[in-house]
Protein backbone atom coordinates (compact mmCIF):
# COMPACT_ATOMS: atom_id res chain seq x y z
CA UNK A 1 0.00 0.00 0.00
CA UNK A 2 3.15 2.62 0.97
CA UNK A 3 4.09 2.26 -2.79
CA UNK A 4 0.95 2.86 -4.30
CA UNK A 5 0.27 5.53 -2.43
CA UNK A 6 3.96 7.28 -3.19
CA UNK A 7 2.48 7.09 -6.85
CA UNK A 8 -0.77 8.25 -5.90
CA UNK A 9 0.85 11.85 -4.50
CA UNK A 10 3.12 12.08 -7.20
CA UNK A 11 0.24 11.60 -9.81
CA UNK A 12 -2.17 14.18 -7.83
CA UNK A 13 1.04 16.66 -7.83
CA UNK A 14 1.13 16.35 -11.38
CA UNK A 15 -2.59 16.61 -11.82
CA UNK A 16 -2.01 20.02 -10.03
CA UNK A 17 0.94 21.01 -11.91
CA UNK A 18 -1.12 20.52 -14.89
CA UNK A 19 -3.79 22.36 -13.85
CA UNK A 20 -6.55 19.59 -14.78
CA UNK A 21 -8.08 20.26 -10.97
CA UNK A 22 -7.72 22.64 -8.19
CA UNK A 23 -8.69 20.48 -5.15
CA UNK A 24 -9.39 16.81 -4.03
CA UNK A 25 -11.34 14.66 -2.39
CA UNK A 26 -9.11 12.13 -0.32
CA UNK A 27 -8.39 10.57 2.65
CA UNK A 28 -7.43 12.24 6.20
CA UNK A 29 -7.07 10.31 10.12
CA UNK A 30 -8.99 11.61 12.66
CA UNK A 31 -8.38 11.35 16.21
CA UNK A 32 -6.92 7.99 15.52
CA UNK A 33 -5.13 6.49 12.69
CA UNK A 34 -8.19 4.11 11.97
CA UNK A 35 -10.80 6.96 11.84
CA UNK A 36 -10.37 8.06 8.70
CA UNK A 37 -12.68 10.34 7.02
CA UNK A 38 -12.87 11.96 3.41
CA UNK A 39 -11.92 15.37 3.67
CA UNK A 40 -10.99 18.17 0.92
CA UNK A 41 -7.32 19.08 0.03
CA UNK A 42 -6.21 21.33 -1.93
CA UNK A 43 -2.59 22.47 -3.28
CA UNK A 44 -1.36 23.17 0.23
CA UNK A 45 -2.03 20.10 1.86
CA UNK A 46 -1.86 17.11 -0.57
CA UNK A 47 0.78 15.67 1.09
CA UNK A 48 -1.33 14.84 4.15
CA UNK A 49 -3.66 12.86 1.89
CA UNK A 50 -3.58 8.93 3.33
CA UNK A 51 -4.11 5.67 1.66
CA UNK A 52 -3.36 2.23 3.87
CA UNK A 53 -5.70 -0.61 4.79
CA UNK A 54 -8.11 1.98 7.00
CA UNK A 55 -8.97 4.26 3.86
CA UNK A 56 -12.54 2.62 3.59
CA UNK A 57 -14.85 5.01 3.61
CA UNK A 58 -16.55 5.20 -0.37
CA UNK A 59 -15.99 8.96 -1.26
CA UNK A 60 -18.48 9.28 -4.09
CA UNK A 61 -20.89 10.62 -2.26
CA UNK A 62 -18.82 13.79 -1.39
CA UNK A 63 -18.50 14.63 -4.87
CA UNK A 64 -22.32 15.63 -4.91
CA UNK A 65 -21.60 18.79 -3.09
CA UNK A 66 -17.72 18.72 -3.40
CA UNK A 67 -18.11 19.26 -7.18
CA UNK A 68 -20.32 22.30 -7.04
CA UNK A 69 -18.56 25.70 -7.19
CA UNK A 70 -14.58 26.05 -8.07
CA UNK A 71 -12.35 27.39 -11.31
CA UNK A 72 -11.20 23.88 -12.17
CA UNK A 73 -12.00 20.09 -11.60
CA UNK A 74 -12.53 18.31 -8.91
CA UNK A 75 -9.87 15.16 -8.82
CA UNK A 76 -11.94 12.11 -7.09
CA UNK A 77 -10.17 8.90 -6.14
CA UNK A 78 -12.38 5.70 -6.41
CA UNK A 79 -11.60 1.93 -5.68
CA UNK A 80 -13.17 -0.24 -7.93
CA UNK A 81 -16.24 -0.90 -5.70
CA UNK A 82 -16.52 3.01 -5.32
CA UNK A 83 -16.67 3.63 -8.97
CA UNK A 84 -19.85 1.44 -9.13
CA UNK A 85 -21.48 4.47 -6.81
CA UNK A 86 -19.81 6.83 -8.99
CA UNK A 87 -22.00 5.64 -12.10
CA UNK A 88 -24.87 5.26 -9.78
CA UNK A 89 -24.74 8.79 -9.03
CA UNK A 90 -24.19 9.93 -12.48
CA UNK A 91 -27.13 7.60 -13.59
CA UNK A 92 -28.96 9.87 -11.24
CA UNK A 93 -27.78 13.31 -12.39
CA UNK A 94 -26.29 13.91 -9.10
CA UNK A 95 -23.20 14.66 -10.09
CA UNK A 96 -21.43 16.17 -13.46
CA UNK A 97 -18.97 14.04 -14.55
CA UNK A 98 -17.76 16.97 -16.40
CA UNK A 99 -16.92 18.77 -13.27
CA UNK A 100 -15.07 15.62 -11.95
CA UNK A 101 -11.42 13.98 -12.80
CA UNK A 102 -12.09 10.75 -11.51
CA UNK A 103 -9.20 8.24 -10.79
CA UNK A 104 -8.84 4.96 -10.49
CA UNK A 105 -6.72 3.41 -7.59
CA UNK A 106 -6.03 -0.03 -6.77
CA UNK A 107 -7.37 -1.40 -3.44
CA UNK A 108 -6.37 -4.82 -1.94
CA UNK A 109 -8.95 -4.91 0.76
CA UNK A 110 -9.97 -2.49 3.52
CA UNK A 111 -9.53 -3.47 7.31
CA UNK A 112 -12.46 -3.52 9.95
CA UNK A 113 -11.02 -1.85 13.07
CA UNK A 114 -14.12 -3.80 15.28
CA UNK A 115 -12.40 -7.33 13.66
CA UNK A 116 -9.20 -6.36 14.68
CA UNK A 117 -9.85 -5.13 17.92
CA UNK A 118 -12.33 -8.16 18.64
CA UNK A 119 -8.68 -10.22 18.34
CA UNK A 120 -7.68 -8.28 21.25
CA UNK A 121 -5.37 -5.96 20.00
CA UNK A 122 -5.75 -2.56 20.93
CA UNK A 123 -4.07 1.00 21.23
CA UNK A 124 -3.31 0.82 17.37
CA UNK A 125 -0.86 3.69 16.00
CA UNK A 126 -0.60 2.44 12.92
CA UNK A 127 -0.78 -0.28 10.06
CA UNK A 128 1.46 -1.75 7.45
CA UNK A 129 0.77 -4.59 4.85
CA UNK A 130 3.21 -7.39 4.86
CA UNK A 131 1.66 -10.06 2.15
CA UNK A 132 -1.17 -11.59 3.27
CA UNK A 133 -0.11 -10.32 7.00
CA UNK A 134 -1.10 -6.93 8.82
CA UNK A 135 1.67 -5.37 11.08
CA UNK A 136 0.16 -3.32 13.63
CA UNK A 137 2.24 -0.95 15.70
CA UNK A 138 0.55 -0.77 19.22
CA UNK A 139 0.96 0.89 21.83
CA UNK A 140 2.21 -2.12 23.53
CA UNK A 141 4.55 -3.38 20.52
CA UNK A 142 4.18 -4.78 17.33
CA UNK A 143 1.30 -7.23 16.39
CA UNK A 144 0.00 -9.02 13.17
CA UNK A 145 -2.92 -10.85 12.15
CA UNK A 146 -3.71 -12.26 8.26
CA UNK A 147 -5.41 -9.92 6.86
CA UNK A 148 -8.39 -11.87 5.52
CA UNK A 149 -9.02 -12.62 9.08
CA UNK A 150 -9.42 -8.41 9.58
CA UNK A 151 -11.31 -7.56 6.15
CA UNK A 152 -14.56 -5.43 5.76
CA UNK A 153 -17.67 -7.41 4.96
CA UNK A 154 -17.91 -5.59 1.47
CA UNK A 155 -14.23 -6.77 0.92
CA UNK A 156 -14.85 -10.33 1.55
CA UNK A 157 -17.43 -10.20 -1.24
CA UNK A 158 -14.72 -8.19 -3.42
CA UNK A 159 -16.53 -7.29 -7.02
CA UNK A 160 -13.17 -7.82 -8.13
CA UNK A 161 -10.33 -5.41 -9.00
CA UNK A 162 -11.84 -3.89 -11.98
CA UNK A 163 -12.90 0.03 -12.48
CA UNK A 164 -16.42 0.31 -14.08
CA UNK A 165 -15.90 4.02 -14.28
CA UNK A 166 -13.50 7.49 -14.25
CA UNK A 167 -11.00 9.39 -16.62
CA UNK A 168 -7.86 7.61 -15.69
CA UNK A 169 -6.42 4.32 -13.81
CA UNK A 170 -3.12 4.85 -11.71
CA UNK A 171 -2.48 1.61 -12.38
CA UNK A 172 -3.58 -0.78 -14.76
CA UNK A 173 -6.62 -3.19 -13.50
CA UNK A 174 -4.54 -5.71 -15.31
CA UNK A 175 -1.64 -4.67 -13.73
CA UNK A 176 -3.27 -4.20 -10.13
CA UNK A 177 -2.77 -6.80 -7.41
CA UNK A 178 -5.45 -9.72 -7.60
CA UNK A 179 -8.25 -9.27 -5.18
CA UNK A 180 -9.31 -12.64 -3.27
CA UNK A 181 -13.01 -13.59 -2.87
CA UNK A 182 -13.64 -14.53 0.47
CA UNK A 183 -17.28 -15.52 0.45
CA UNK A 184 -21.03 -16.10 -1.09
CA UNK A 185 -22.45 -12.59 -0.98
CA UNK A 186 -26.11 -14.36 -0.24
CA UNK A 187 -24.94 -16.86 2.45
CA UNK A 188 -26.17 -15.06 5.59
CA UNK A 189 -29.78 -13.39 3.37
CA UNK A 190 -29.84 -17.40 2.81
CA UNK A 191 -29.38 -18.30 6.25
CA UNK A 192 -32.14 -16.38 7.30
CA UNK A 193 -34.45 -16.98 5.06
CA UNK A 194 -34.50 -20.45 6.07
CA UNK A 195 -35.25 -19.68 9.90
CA UNK A 196 -38.58 -19.72 10.71
CA UNK A 197 -40.96 -16.46 10.60
CA UNK A 198 -40.34 -16.44 14.57
CA UNK A 199 -36.78 -17.41 14.54
CA UNK A 200 -36.39 -14.51 12.05
CA UNK A 201 -38.88 -11.82 13.72
CA UNK A 202 -36.97 -12.32 16.50
CA UNK A 203 -33.88 -12.49 15.63
CA UNK A 204 -34.00 -9.09 13.53
CA UNK A 205 -35.81 -7.32 16.87
CA UNK A 206 -32.36 -8.58 18.46
CA UNK A 207 -30.42 -6.34 15.66
CA UNK A 208 -32.89 -3.35 14.97
CA UNK A 209 -33.54 -2.70 19.20
CA UNK A 210 -29.77 -1.68 19.14
CA UNK A 211 -30.35 1.23 16.99
CA UNK A 212 -29.72 4.45 17.93
CA UNK A 213 -30.90 6.37 15.01
CA UNK A 214 -28.35 8.09 14.50
CA UNK A 215 -28.69 8.39 10.69
CA UNK A 216 -25.12 7.18 10.20
CA UNK A 217 -26.65 4.75 7.86
CA UNK A 218 -28.90 7.45 5.78
CA UNK A 219 -25.43 9.98 5.54
CA UNK A 220 -22.80 7.91 4.54
CA UNK A 221 -24.75 6.31 1.93
CA UNK A 222 -23.76 7.25 -1.41
CA UNK A 223 -27.81 6.21 -2.89
CA UNK A 224 -29.13 8.82 -0.55
CA UNK A 225 -28.44 11.39 -1.89
CA UNK A 226 -32.23 13.73 -1.66
CA UNK A 227 -31.93 17.12 -0.52
CA UNK A 228 -34.87 16.47 1.49
CA UNK A 229 -34.98 13.28 3.06
CA UNK A 230 -38.14 12.05 4.58
CA UNK A 231 -36.74 11.31 7.95
CA UNK A 232 -36.05 15.09 7.89
CA UNK A 233 -39.52 16.09 7.10
CA UNK A 234 -41.46 17.30 10.21
CA UNK A 235 -44.25 16.73 8.48
CA UNK A 236 -43.99 13.26 7.23
CA UNK A 237 -44.81 11.82 10.86
CA UNK A 238 -41.83 9.73 10.82
CA UNK A 239 -38.92 12.69 11.26
CA UNK A 240 -38.33 11.94 14.75
CA UNK A 241 -35.02 12.01 16.01
CA UNK A 242 -35.10 8.63 18.37
CA UNK A 243 -37.01 5.57 17.64
CA UNK A 244 -39.23 5.51 20.20
CA UNK A 245 -40.70 2.44 19.96
CA UNK A 246 -39.81 -1.15 18.55
CA UNK A 247 -42.49 -0.45 15.31
CA UNK A 248 -40.31 3.09 14.49
CA UNK A 249 -37.25 0.68 14.35
CA UNK A 250 -38.53 -1.52 12.00
CA UNK A 251 -39.91 1.58 10.39
CA UNK A 252 -36.68 3.42 9.66
CA UNK A 253 -34.86 0.33 8.53
CA UNK A 254 -37.62 -0.88 5.61
CA UNK A 255 -38.07 2.59 4.36
CA UNK A 256 -33.73 3.18 4.79
CA UNK A 257 -33.55 -0.04 2.55
CA UNK A 258 -36.48 0.42 0.35
CA UNK A 259 -35.25 3.67 -1.20
CA UNK A 260 -32.04 2.71 -2.11
CA UNK A 261 -33.85 -0.78 -3.39
CA UNK A 262 -32.47 -1.32 -7.16
CA UNK A 263 -30.31 1.78 -6.80
CA UNK A 264 -27.83 0.13 -3.93
CA UNK A 265 -24.47 -1.11 -5.21
CA UNK A 266 -23.97 -3.12 -2.31
CA UNK A 267 -20.70 -0.98 -0.77
CA UNK A 268 -21.84 -2.16 2.42
CA UNK A 269 -21.26 2.06 3.95
CA UNK A 270 -24.15 1.27 6.23
CA UNK A 271 -22.58 -1.26 8.19
CA UNK A 272 -19.55 -0.16 8.18
CA UNK A 273 -20.65 3.04 9.86
CA UNK A 274 -23.27 1.69 12.28
CA UNK A 275 -22.14 2.49 15.66
CA UNK A 276 -23.95 -0.44 16.86
CA UNK A 277 -22.97 -3.23 14.48
CA UNK A 278 -26.31 -3.73 12.74
CA UNK A 279 -25.96 -5.65 10.07
CA UNK A 280 -27.77 -3.42 7.66
CA UNK A 281 -26.33 -4.78 3.98
CA UNK A 282 -28.56 -7.76 4.70
CA UNK A 283 -31.80 -5.71 4.27
CA UNK A 284 -30.11 -4.20 1.06
CA UNK A 285 -29.12 -7.74 0.31
CA UNK A 286 -32.46 -8.85 0.38
CA UNK A 287 -33.58 -6.34 -2.01
CA UNK A 288 -30.80 -7.06 -4.09
CA UNK A 289 -31.38 -10.67 -3.77
CA UNK A 290 -35.11 -10.60 -4.68
CA UNK A 291 -34.37 -8.53 -7.68
CA UNK A 292 -32.15 -10.69 -9.12
CA UNK A 293 -34.90 -13.69 -8.99
CA UNK A 294 -37.76 -11.52 -10.02
CA UNK A 295 -36.40 -9.25 -12.59
CA UNK A 296 -32.85 -10.80 -13.86
CA UNK A 297 -29.55 -10.07 -12.49
CA UNK A 298 -28.69 -6.31 -11.80
CA UNK A 299 -25.32 -4.66 -10.77
CA UNK A 300 -26.51 -0.83 -9.57
CA UNK A 301 -23.90 1.28 -10.96
CA UNK A 302 -22.88 -1.57 -13.22
CA UNK A 303 -22.91 1.09 -15.91
CA UNK A 304 -24.13 4.52 -16.26
CA UNK A 305 -27.53 5.67 -17.49
CA UNK A 306 -29.64 2.39 -17.42
CA UNK A 307 -32.94 2.33 -16.07
CA UNK A 308 -33.26 0.48 -12.63
CA UNK A 309 -35.69 -1.98 -11.81
CA UNK A 310 -38.03 -0.02 -9.82
CA UNK A 311 -38.52 2.29 -12.39
CA UNK A 312 -38.69 -0.47 -15.51
CA UNK A 313 -41.44 -2.83 -16.12
CA UNK A 314 -42.11 -6.03 -18.10
CA UNK A 315 -45.83 -6.94 -18.40
CA UNK A 316 -44.88 -10.50 -17.22
CA UNK A 317 -43.59 -9.55 -13.70
CA UNK A 318 -44.54 -12.21 -11.14
CA UNK A 319 -47.89 -10.86 -9.26
CA UNK A 320 -46.65 -10.24 -5.14
CA UNK A 321 -48.73 -13.67 -4.08
CA UNK A 322 -45.34 -15.17 -5.07
CA UNK A 323 -44.01 -14.36 -1.50
CA UNK A 324 -46.92 -16.58 -0.23
CA UNK A 325 -46.28 -19.55 -2.61
CA UNK A 326 -42.03 -19.44 -3.22
CA UNK A 327 -42.18 -21.31 0.50
CA UNK B 1 -53.70 9.28 7.90
CA UNK B 2 -55.65 9.89 11.40
CA UNK B 3 -57.43 6.87 12.64
CA UNK B 4 -60.11 7.68 15.12
CA UNK B 5 -61.37 5.78 18.45
CA UNK B 6 -63.98 4.03 16.35
CA UNK B 7 -62.03 3.19 13.68
CA UNK B 8 -59.70 1.22 16.18
CA UNK B 9 -59.03 -2.94 16.14
CA UNK B 10 -61.49 -3.32 19.22
CA UNK B 11 -63.03 -6.24 20.89
CA UNK B 12 -66.97 -6.24 19.46
CA UNK B 13 -69.78 -6.35 21.86
CA UNK B 14 -70.46 -9.68 21.61
CA UNK B 15 -66.60 -9.96 23.03
CA UNK B 16 -65.00 -11.99 19.71
CA UNK B 17 -62.04 -10.09 17.88
CA UNK B 18 -62.90 -7.82 15.34
CA UNK B 19 -59.79 -7.23 13.25
CA UNK B 20 -59.32 -3.67 11.41
CA UNK B 21 -58.62 -4.10 7.88
CA UNK B 22 -57.50 -1.43 5.00
CA UNK B 23 -58.00 -1.28 1.80
CA UNK B 24 -56.05 0.70 -0.65
CA UNK B 25 -58.37 1.12 -3.65
CA UNK B 26 -57.05 3.04 -7.11
CA UNK B 27 -60.14 5.25 -7.99
CA UNK B 28 -60.63 4.59 -11.46
CA UNK B 29 -60.81 0.58 -10.97
CA UNK B 30 -61.34 -0.91 -7.49
CA UNK B 31 -63.00 2.02 -5.89
CA UNK B 32 -65.73 1.69 -8.77
CA UNK B 33 -65.56 -1.90 -8.04
CA UNK B 34 -66.51 -1.61 -4.25
CA UNK B 35 -69.46 0.68 -5.56
CA UNK B 36 -70.37 -2.03 -7.88
CA UNK B 37 -70.55 -4.59 -5.20
CA UNK B 38 -72.84 -2.33 -3.14
CA UNK B 39 -75.22 -1.51 -6.04
CA UNK B 40 -75.36 -5.36 -6.36
CA UNK B 41 -76.42 -5.45 -3.02
CA UNK B 42 -73.15 -7.96 -2.30
CA UNK B 43 -71.96 -7.30 1.48
CA UNK B 44 -68.61 -7.45 2.42
CA UNK B 45 -67.25 -7.03 6.14
CA UNK B 46 -67.32 -3.65 7.65
CA UNK B 47 -64.10 -3.83 9.52
CA UNK B 48 -62.71 -2.95 5.95
CA UNK B 49 -61.83 0.46 5.77
CA UNK B 50 -61.57 1.35 2.17
CA UNK B 51 -58.88 4.51 1.34
CA UNK B 52 -59.11 5.71 -2.34
CA UNK B 53 -56.22 6.47 -3.99
CA UNK B 54 -55.53 8.14 -7.48
CA UNK B 55 -54.00 5.27 -8.67
CA UNK B 56 -52.57 2.17 -7.18
CA UNK B 57 -48.84 3.40 -7.50
CA UNK B 58 -49.66 6.30 -5.29
CA UNK B 59 -49.19 4.19 -2.31
CA UNK B 60 -46.18 4.89 -0.80
CA UNK B 61 -44.16 1.65 1.46
CA UNK B 62 -44.89 3.52 4.04
CA UNK B 63 -48.26 4.00 3.69
CA UNK B 64 -48.63 0.28 4.63
CA UNK B 65 -46.05 0.50 7.24
CA UNK B 66 -48.10 3.19 9.04
CA UNK B 67 -51.45 1.44 8.69
CA UNK B 68 -49.90 -1.31 10.34
CA UNK B 69 -48.51 1.00 13.07
CA UNK B 70 -52.08 2.74 13.47
CA UNK B 71 -53.56 -0.40 14.80
CA UNK B 72 -54.73 -2.29 11.30
CA UNK B 73 -54.34 -6.13 11.17
CA UNK B 74 -54.19 -6.30 7.22
CA UNK B 75 -53.52 -4.00 4.41
CA UNK B 76 -54.73 -4.67 0.70
CA UNK B 77 -53.89 -3.03 -1.88
CA UNK B 78 -56.50 -3.19 -5.15
CA UNK B 79 -55.99 -1.62 -8.52
CA UNK B 80 -56.56 -2.18 -12.00
CA UNK B 81 -55.49 -5.00 -13.79
CA UNK B 82 -52.08 -4.71 -15.42
CA UNK B 83 -52.44 -3.58 -19.02
CA UNK B 84 -55.81 -1.61 -17.96
CA UNK B 85 -54.13 1.60 -15.60
CA UNK B 86 -55.73 4.82 -16.18
CA UNK B 87 -52.49 6.05 -16.59
CA UNK B 88 -51.41 3.48 -18.64
CA UNK B 89 -48.17 2.01 -16.30
CA UNK B 90 -48.94 2.91 -12.51
CA UNK B 91 -49.95 -0.49 -11.38
CA UNK B 92 -46.73 -2.01 -12.87
CA UNK B 93 -44.53 -0.14 -11.09
CA UNK B 94 -46.96 -0.77 -8.04
CA UNK B 95 -46.41 -4.61 -8.59
CA UNK B 96 -42.70 -4.31 -8.50
CA UNK B 97 -43.06 -2.51 -5.40
CA UNK B 98 -45.10 -4.29 -3.81
CA UNK B 99 -43.43 -7.53 -4.47
CA UNK B 100 -40.19 -6.56 -3.55
CA UNK B 101 -42.18 -4.78 -0.26
CA UNK B 102 -44.17 -7.66 0.88
CA UNK B 103 -41.08 -9.97 0.69
CA UNK B 104 -38.59 -7.54 3.07
CA UNK B 105 -41.69 -7.64 5.63
CA UNK B 106 -41.67 -11.47 5.37
CA UNK B 107 -38.14 -11.70 5.99
CA UNK B 108 -37.89 -9.13 8.47
CA UNK B 109 -40.76 -12.34 9.83
CA UNK B 110 -43.85 -10.45 9.92
CA UNK B 111 -46.86 -12.66 8.48
CA UNK B 112 -46.71 -12.65 4.79
CA UNK B 113 -50.85 -13.13 5.35
CA UNK B 114 -50.95 -9.81 6.32
CA UNK B 115 -50.71 -8.15 3.22
CA UNK B 116 -52.15 -8.67 -0.20
CA UNK B 117 -52.21 -7.38 -3.45
CA UNK B 118 -55.17 -7.77 -5.92
CA UNK B 119 -56.45 -6.29 -9.45
CA UNK B 120 -60.25 -5.64 -9.29
CA UNK B 121 -61.90 -3.37 -12.08
CA UNK B 122 -65.00 -1.43 -11.57
CA UNK B 123 -67.18 -4.35 -13.11
CA UNK B 124 -65.96 -7.10 -10.70
CA UNK B 125 -68.31 -6.31 -7.85
CA UNK B 126 -68.38 -9.97 -7.12
CA UNK B 127 -65.00 -10.45 -7.36
CA UNK B 128 -64.27 -7.12 -4.55
CA UNK B 129 -66.78 -8.55 -2.33
CA UNK B 130 -65.54 -12.00 -2.54
CA UNK B 131 -61.39 -10.92 -1.97
CA UNK B 132 -62.66 -8.73 0.82
CA UNK B 133 -64.98 -11.73 2.71
CA UNK B 134 -62.03 -14.05 1.73
CA UNK B 135 -59.44 -11.95 3.01
CA UNK B 136 -61.36 -11.01 6.39
CA UNK B 137 -61.30 -14.40 7.08
CA UNK B 138 -57.76 -14.69 6.53
CA UNK B 139 -56.61 -11.75 9.34
CA UNK B 140 -59.40 -13.14 11.53
CA UNK B 141 -57.39 -16.75 11.32
CA UNK B 142 -54.25 -14.35 12.04
CA UNK B 143 -55.82 -12.44 14.86
CA UNK B 144 -54.08 -9.22 16.16
CA UNK B 145 -50.96 -7.73 14.47
CA UNK B 146 -48.59 -7.84 17.19
CA UNK B 147 -45.03 -7.53 15.32
CA UNK B 148 -45.73 -4.28 13.11
CA UNK B 149 -47.72 -1.69 15.47
CA UNK B 150 -47.18 0.90 17.95
CA UNK B 151 -48.14 -0.56 21.00
CA UNK B 152 -49.33 3.01 22.64
CA UNK B 153 -52.26 3.13 20.22
CA UNK B 154 -53.55 -0.43 22.04
CA UNK B 155 -56.79 1.15 24.02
Amino acid sequence: MRDIREKLLKKIHELFDAGVVDRVVGWKAGEFCYDVTPALFNAGNIDEILYDAFCGPNQSKFLVKGAEGGEKKILALLKPCDTYSYNQLITEHRIDPEKIYALGIPCTGMVDINKIRALGISGILGIEEDGENLKIETLYGTESCKKADVLLERCLVCKGKNHVAGDELLIPDEEAPEVPKCAERMTEVEKLEAMSPEERFNWWRSQLSKCIRCNACRNACPACTCRTCVFDNPSSGVSAKVNTNDFEENMFHIIRAFHVAGRCTDCGECSRVCPQNIPLHLLNRKFIKDIDEFYGEYQAGAEPNVRGPLISYTEQDVEPSIVMTRG
Amino acid sequence: MQLNDTNQAVPAESGAYKPLIVAFCCNWCSYAGADTAGSSRLSYPSNIKIIRVPCSCRVNPLFILRAFQRGADGVILCGCHPGDCHYTTGNYYARRRMTLLFSMLDYLGIERERTRVEWISAAEGAKFAATMNEFAETINRLGKNRKLRDLRCEI
